[in-house]
């Protein structure tokens, strides 16, 4: 029965797989999808280089403090970043009490409301509470920045990519030298939207964020460059998408060196036997 | 050099079994520290009540650290009561005046945890039960508190506890 | 059962003599894994996989019910509790890493294991009853590992909870219901993560059972072997425990190290962005595709673009996928070549060659955006793996001629073994 049947259920899989095939060459051959300007014109992110990359890197504090002070004095206006507490600060080597003043100083509120009373109204944060959400009225919706660097291909070299990559749509040129407004006349970034060739579709809702030199203003000396705002807001994200980056890689090396040691171990008494 | 090769083998296999347990043991660690409290609960801040409304002879019940806790403001004869009592008798000796911030005596903030196990005694609540000391009943195994909440009777061991507290100011106490 | 010059359990140990006279724990222990039980001595490292899959089960209960103690399946904050474990919780950023990895390895190796059947024909009398349990368990685990990928609740979770589910919509007349059905709703959400989250946690320990099923009907013949010549004496035999212990506690080494290696230092590689996006359901990621373990049956899903005849492209798909595994079921009864091993089988061994390049090409399609020519790809490919299990083999096992067996285990190890020139060298082929 099996070898009757088995054959002929086969030979029908086949055939119905060719018939698709065939009506896909079909398709291919006479109407080609065309191709489309994202996938054209879309740029992979630069390769910069990050402290925290590889098995043995780990997080710039320093770089982290810049990096948070861009978010707070620019990102933090229309992105929330509710996934990290005021406390987790302290991993960026903030003492207790800067912590408790960045938490009571911060502009938004934590949200109160009284049951008793039904009274909604405000508090100044605490160490222990989340960053608070963000409100965004305007065009576009600001996603939640906790996980970003995670969450998109590339992350942290995506994320300083897209915040330098905002350039003039008219005249752009990808790396094979074809124009895109020549090419694609239709792909006009329209009204309200920004040209960004490392963005997806290649325009976004976000205006360009860093806009100039010395925008922000770090205390440690380090010239606030947009090159240098971008890395160190990558490298911020990157920590408040994964803060345990560092713990996991120093975990990590001695259970391998363990495993090694017991697996080699195992190899003699194997040959042992 | 047949004994040497068998002294090597044991060694080897020993060695081999010995790592297989340390690893094990090590593999533990981590099983066992994700049962205790995380990182959002021990930042449970601490808490800050007003207690303004709170007249003498009320007591209010508050939160601290996901439990209750008694904020008693005691009228002149509830603390007289308390300073009769002789110290030296009770289960667990401790004075009024140790119980509470100096210059606001009147003030008796504790747990509302009952030192037995753990249950909420009644007393603190409009209407309830203060036990015959004038303080707090635990009605799951009958411990009674007196006005400075000492434990006067029943199977608890202990006074109620006073949670770290100060007054940030003549109306807002704030607790942990 | 086992061979007649299996060794008995004879404690010395006052102790366990004690225990083995009330209950005979340590007698089947030592009967199943220990000296107590005769395995060919000629087995390779391609014989590991299965106690490694074991090791994986255990490895994805315990992370998986320390997870549990800290998860909340709610669709209003499952995702910000998988970010609580991952920030809050004492080592939870690894616990959740393991279990996320360990399903990747569980897979890596039940693969191997599988085709390791594939290439020594294990499937074959007398073992039927093992491979169809293994079957079993590949099917449990499929189910397990997908609803295990919703908990999270991330963009990938809450788009593949879709698209699986609406696979059964693709089944003619119950289709809609069945979907609304399985998931106690009109689109995932809280009653299909709940129902998720309990099936996720009760489906482990039903492949445990099955495991269990799967290693008893394994102990019966006893385990096949490299040259696929049943054992036949003493010497063709060593015992199970000091010879495979050690050789699994090796191999066990080399599995550590490589999951500790993902876990440590490349935790998301096997992931996909997308899941840290918190679920949206009015909008669908660019590029929706499951876990990589589930590439090549994906890739079959998408292969069938055209409707045929009277069958709907989408129910092809659907009836193909299942097919894609059910096909395993019978392959005891589609190959019927009398030799085992693909060591002494040319030709077999050439199509299952092309069978292992064919299913890396449908998991590389299958991971790939739907788009040519990935699709014409998976079209043949497919085409091919259909051919293959349900055309190829029972051809190829009646005109294969096999090349000459060893008498025995002993002979083709040692070269030689004196009770050759009992028996004829090679079985009659039929």
């Amino acid at each position: 029965m099996v070898r009757l049947f088995g054959p002929l259920v086969g030979l029908f899989f086949a055939v119905a797989l060719l018939w698709s095939f065939g009506n896909g060459a079909y398709n291919a051959a006479t109407q080609p999808t065309p191709p489309t300007a994202e996938k054209l014109f879309h740029m992979h992110p630069k390769e910069v280089a990050f402290s925290f990359d590889g098995a043995f890197g780990t997080f710039d504090k320093a770089q982290l403090q810049r990096g948070f002070k861009v978010y707070q004095e620019v990102c933090s206006n229309c992105h929330s970043l509710k996934q990290v507490a005021f406390r987790d600060l302290a991993q960026l080597g903030y003492k207790e009490a800067e912590v408790k003043a960045i938490a009571k100083n911060w502009g938004n509120k934590a949200q109160t409301f009284d049951p008793k009373t039904g009274d909604r109204g405000d508090r100044p944060n605490l160490p222990s509470d989340h960053f608070p959400p963000v409100y965004y009225a305007g065009q576009g919706n600001p996603p939640d920045l906790s996980l970003i660097a995670k969450s998109r291909h590339g992350g942290a070299q995506y994320i300083h990519s897209l915040l330098t990559g905002y350039t003039d749509q008219a005249g752009y040129k990808n790396e094979a030298g074809e124009e895109l407004l020549k090419k694609f006349p239709d792909a006009k970034t329209p009204d309200g939207l920004y040209f960004n060739p490392y963005f997806a579709n290649l325009n976004l809702a976000m205006p360009q964020p860093l806009t100039s030199d010395g925008q922000v203003t770090y205390s440690d000396g380090t010239k606030a460059t947009v090159d240098q705002m971008s890395m160190d807001v990558a490298a911020f994200l990157t920590w408040t998408a994964e803060p345990k980056l560092d713990k996991r890689k120093q975990t990590g090396w001695p259970v391998l060196g363990f495993l090694l040691a017991a697996t080699v171990l195992a190899y003699l008494a194997k040959r042992n036997v | 050099m047949a004994g040497d090769g068998v002294r090597r083998r044991d060694f080897i296999n020993i060695a081999a079994v010995s790592f297989a347990g340390v690893g094990g043991l090590a593999a533990l660690y981590p099983l066992i520290s994700q049962m205790a409290p995380s990182a959002d609960v021990l930042a449970e801040s601490s808490t800050e009540i007003d207690i303004s409304a709170i007249s003498p002879g009320q007591a209010i019940k508050a939160v601290w650290r996901k439990q209750p806790v008694f904020i008693r403001n005691l009228t002149p004869e509830e603390i007289k009561a308390a300073d009769a009592v002789d110290v030296s008798t009770l289960r667990d000796p401790e004075t009024l005046e140790k119980r509470t911030t100096a210059g606001k005596t009147n003030w008796l903030i504790t747990m509302g945890v009952c030192t037995h196990l753990g249950c909420v005694p009644l007393g603190a609540g409009e209407g309830e039960v203060k036990g015959e000391f004038g303080g707090y009943f635990c009605p799951c195994h009958g411990s009674v508190y007196d006005t400075a909440a000492r434990i006067r009777k029943g199977p608890a061991p202990k006074n109620l506890e006073v949670p770290p507290h100060e007054f940030s100011s003549d109306t807002v106490v704030k607790i942990g | 059962m086992s061979f007649p010059w299996a060794n008995e359990y004879k404690p010395t140990n006052p102790l366990m003599q004690w225990v083995d006279n009330r209950l005979p724990l340590p007698r089947f222990v030592y009967n199943a894994v220990g000296a107590g039980y005769p395995v060919p001595r000629n087995l390779n490292y391609m014989w590991n996989f299965g106690v490694l899959a074991g090791f994986a089960l255990v490895l994805q209960i315990v992370t998986g019910v320390v997870l549990a103690m800290h998860y909340a399946a709610n669709a209003g904050v499952a995702f910000d509790s998988v970010e609580h474990i991952m920030r809050d919780v004492n080592w939870g950023w690894m616990l959740r890493y393991a279990h996320a990895n360990g399903a990747s390895m569980f897979f890596i190796v039940v693969y191997t294991h599988i085709f390791r059947g594939f290439f020594y024909s294990s499937y074959k009398a007398p073992r039927e009853m093992i491979w169809l349990l293994g079957v079993v368990i590949f099917l449990l685990m499929m189910a397990t590992a997908f609803m295990g990928y919703v908990l999270p609740w991330g963009q990938m979770s809450f788009w593949g909870a879709k698209v699986i589910t609406g696979l059964f919509s693709a089944i003619p007349l119950v289709g809609t219901p069945l979907q609304q059905w399985l998931l106690g709703g009109f689109a995932p959400d809280n009653a299909a993560l709940n129902r998720f989250f309990s099936l996720h946690f009760l489906l482990p320990f039903v492949i445990l059972g099955v495991i269990i099923l799967h290693v008893w009907a394994l102990h019966i013949p006893g385990s096949s072997n490299p040259t696929g010549v049943e054992v036949k004496q003493e010497s063709d035999t060593v015992p199970f425990h000091p010879y495979y212990t050690a050789k699994d506690g090796f191999g066990l080494g080399i599995f550590l190290m490589v999951y500790c290696a993902l876990v440590f230092f490349a935790p998301n590689l096997l992931g996909h962005p997308d899941n840290y996006i918190p679920a949206n359901p009015l909008s669908t990621p660019a590029h929706i595709v499951p876990e990589w373990y589930f590439w090549p049956f994906y890739a079959i899903l998408r292969a069938f673009t055209s409707d045929f005849m009277f069958i709907p492209a989408k129910l092809m798909g659907v009836l193909a996928m299942f097919s894609a595994i059910l096909v395993w079921f019978f392959l005891p009864w589609l190959d019927t070549s009398p030799v085992r091993s693909g060591h002494y089988r040319p030709l077999f061994r050439k199509f299952f060659y092309l069978l292992v390049v064919d299913v890396l090409v449908l998991g590389y399609c299958g991971g790939a955006p739907a788009e040519e020519p990935y699709v014409m790809i998976s079209q043949i490919a497919s085409m091919y793996y259909f051919l293959h299990f349900l055309v190829i083999l029972p051809i190829v096992s009646s005109v294969e001629t096999p090349q000459p067996l060893p008498f025995s285990i002993t002979e083709a190890v040692l070269g030689k073994d004196e009770h050759a020139t009992l028996a004829p060298a090679t079985p009659a082929v039929a």
